[in-house]
């Protein structure tokens, strides 16, 4: 018999700690096809973030390294520039990127570091329990937006594609969506994209992946992708928005 | 062995980890001490290293995490404020088990403090100035060959036990020029093999760089096994040089910068037969307990000097442990205690004119005659 869909090599034989329903699965399968197809896995190497991510170097059969917080740009600049022949992509979220790590993903950038980063934004912070984080929606509830994230005292969503987007050094900023099959697709063809300019020493490639959080958008799974739907993408636009270096 | 060179010292300790094999240096700018990132950034490269000047220390000593996860032999240096805010890498660099060499050249705090020599930051340094049951090698240097020949040392020893090492100056010893000999750069290929470092998994079980165990019971084996380390280090690593130990009756103790000026005062002291030396620790951690334990039957007591408002002082105490008097004397922020002042604090001392040795003698500093 000849299998159709398999567990990709690169992903270890493990079940994950993920709540069901969430989209890290879908992120990390995409990932993990794209190290596969490019023939990769022997010089991968990942860093994990803090956040429902941290424990990503459990899923992933290559090597890895776990960041501090918001960190994970940078050590994967300490990576890429003792092994530049690696392929060294850090894989974080919202809270851990577009908050806490907002310096280091936009020097990153600016330097051009010749790295992948799969950014997955959920409009919430996972693992702590529902706070807000800087990709909440207006009127979004949170458990520190119990109200609704108030502009006045809370600020709007920041919008880390279209910013990175005027950041000369970044070669390929992209968003996209998990929340249907057809989006998936375009996803991975993303991903392999961020993948492939790092292979050909293109610079730094960013792809940020519109995602659920049913457990603490308090909602079904099939619930929050029309939710994702229906509000992120109004907000948060698909597409590439940065297709190589320069203005 | 190469020639004698004038160099300062920020430029001659670049020099030296170039000469250990350290191929990748993070930095981001602050006084006194960016003569070594400018020293690296000129020439690193010709070494075929890289050198990157981060956008913050936090990124930096995050830049090293990486580094040293991927099998670099790394160096960072900073002052104090930016080792502040290297803290939580530090951290995890030491849960990680991660080696890698951390230069000081401490200025006064707290705070902005200013630019000038300190010694304030030894309680950061030796107590883990960062979270959690972890411990830094500290050396100190009191000259610049000897922190060109303990930057070697320190390579080493980050290494051997997979630990963050800190070489401990001040701004005076970053500023100043001294002769110094180097050795030779030493051969890449002679640099230990590092099988747990993230290099790709390639016909190998894969590597993780980590400091997280959320199982109580692992994380308290982590740390126990951590701490059995850190036994070694203490039984293996204590270094300190002890002068006049066969016959004085009145012991300095000072690192650094400070043990030369009390080495000189010991000197004018000796001439008038007085008889004084010193206890300089010179890795203050792990703090060479076993230094006062050779003197301290025959000791009538130890004048601690330091550029702090008492710091090290805690861990002379707890060596000398009631046995016998421990004054103290310092100055702060920037102000180097005079050979003069340092005389009079220990001639105070011998003729009993000191206050309780609970009591800082001489609260004003120096500004007192």
């Amino acid at each position: 018999m000849n299998p159709v869909y398999t567990r990709p090599k690169s992903l270890t034989n493990v079940v994950t700690h993920y709540c069901p329903g969430c989209t890290h699965g879908i992120a990390h399968r995409l990932v993990a096809e794209t190290i596969d197809e490019l023939g990769i896995q022997g010089r991968t190497i990942g860093v994990a973030s803090v956040g429902c991510s941290v424990f990503a170097y459990n899923y992933f059969d290559v090597d890895f390294q776990q960041a501090a917080h918001g960190r994970a740009p940078a050590v994967a600049t300490g990576i890429k520039r003792v092994r530049p022949e690696s392929i060294v992509f850090a894989y974080q979220g919202d809270g851990d990127l577009a908050s806490i790590g907002m310096a280091e993903i936009v020097h990153a950038a600016v330097r051009g570091e010749n790295i992948t980063v799969i950014f997955i934004n959920n409009a919430i912070y996972g693992m702590t329990g529902g706070q807000m984080a800087p990709t909440t929606l207006v009127g979004q509830k949170t458990t520190t937006s119990p109200f609704g994230r108030d502009p006045g005292t809370q600020g709007y969503p920041v919008k880390i594609s279209e910013l990175l987007s005027t950041v000369k050094g970044a070669y390929y900023v992209a968003r996209f969506s998990l929340h249907n099959p057809a989006n998936v697709q375009r996803a991975k063809q993303g991903i392999k994209k961020a993948f492939q300019n790092q292979i050909e020493g293109k610079g730094f490639s960013l792809v940020e992946l519109l995602s659920t959080c049913s457990t603490n958008w308090g909602m079904t799974p099939q619930n929050a992708l029309k939710w994702l739907e229906e509000n992120m993408i109004p907000e948060y636009p698909l597409g590439e928005f940065k297709t190589g270096e320069g203005e | 062995m190469s020639e004698s060179l004038l160099m300062k010292g920020n430029e001659a300790l670049a020099e030296a980890a170039i000469r250990a094999g350290c191929r990748f240096y993070f930095g981001y700018p602050i006084t006194p001490q960016n003569e070594i990132s400018e020293y690296m950034a000129r020439r690193l490269g010709e070494h075929g290293g890289v050198f990157v000047q981060a956008e913050s220390e936090v990124s930096s000593i995050n830049m090293v995490y990486g580094a040293a996860g991927a099998g670099g032999r790394v160096l960072i240096s900073s002052s104090s404020p930016g080792i502040s805010l290297m803290q939580e890498a530090i951290s995890y660099i030491a849960g990680a088990e991660l080696p890698c060499v951390i230069v000081n050249m401490s200025r006064g705090g707290p705070g902005l403090g200013g630019i000038q020599p300190s010694q304030s930051d030894y309680f950061q340094s030796t107590k883990g100035g960062g979270h959690g049951d972890y411990r830094l090698i500290v050396l100190a240097p009191a000259t610049i060959q000897e922190g060109c020949d303990l930057m070697a040392t320190a390579f080493d020893l980050a290494d051997k036990y997979r630990n963050p090492v800190m070489i401990l100056g001040d701004g005076m010893i970053g500023q100043m020029m001294e002769p110094v000999v180097f050795p030779e750069v030493l051969d890449a290929a002679s640099l230990p093999h590092k099988p747990w470092a993230t290099t790709g998994n390639e016909g190998r079980e894969r590597n993780i760089i980590s400091s997280i165990y959320l199982d109580p019971e692992e994380l308290d084996a982590h740390n126990w096994r951590l701490e059995e380390k850190y036994r070694k280090v203490r039984e293996n690593e204590v270094r300190y040089e002890i002068l006049h130990g066969d016959d004085a009756e009145w012991f300095f103790v000072a690192y650094g910068t400070v043990a030369r000026i009390c080495t000189a005062v010991i000197q004018r002291l000796r001439k008038d037969g007085v008889k004084v030396g010193l206890i300089r620790p010179i890795s203050l951690w792990p703090f060479p307990d076993e230094a006062f334990e050779k003197v301290v039957d025959r000791a009538k007591g130890f004048l601690t000097v330091e550029m702090s408002t008492g710091q090290m002082v805690e861990d002379v105490r707890l060596a000398v442990n009631g046995r016998k008097p421990v004054y103290f004397y310092g100055r702060t922020g920037g102000a180097v205690p005079t050979p003069r002042s340092v005389e009079r604090r220990l001639r105070d001392m011998i003729d009993g004119k000191a206050p309780s040795q609970t009591d800082y003698f001489d609260r004003v500093g120096g500004a007192k005659k």
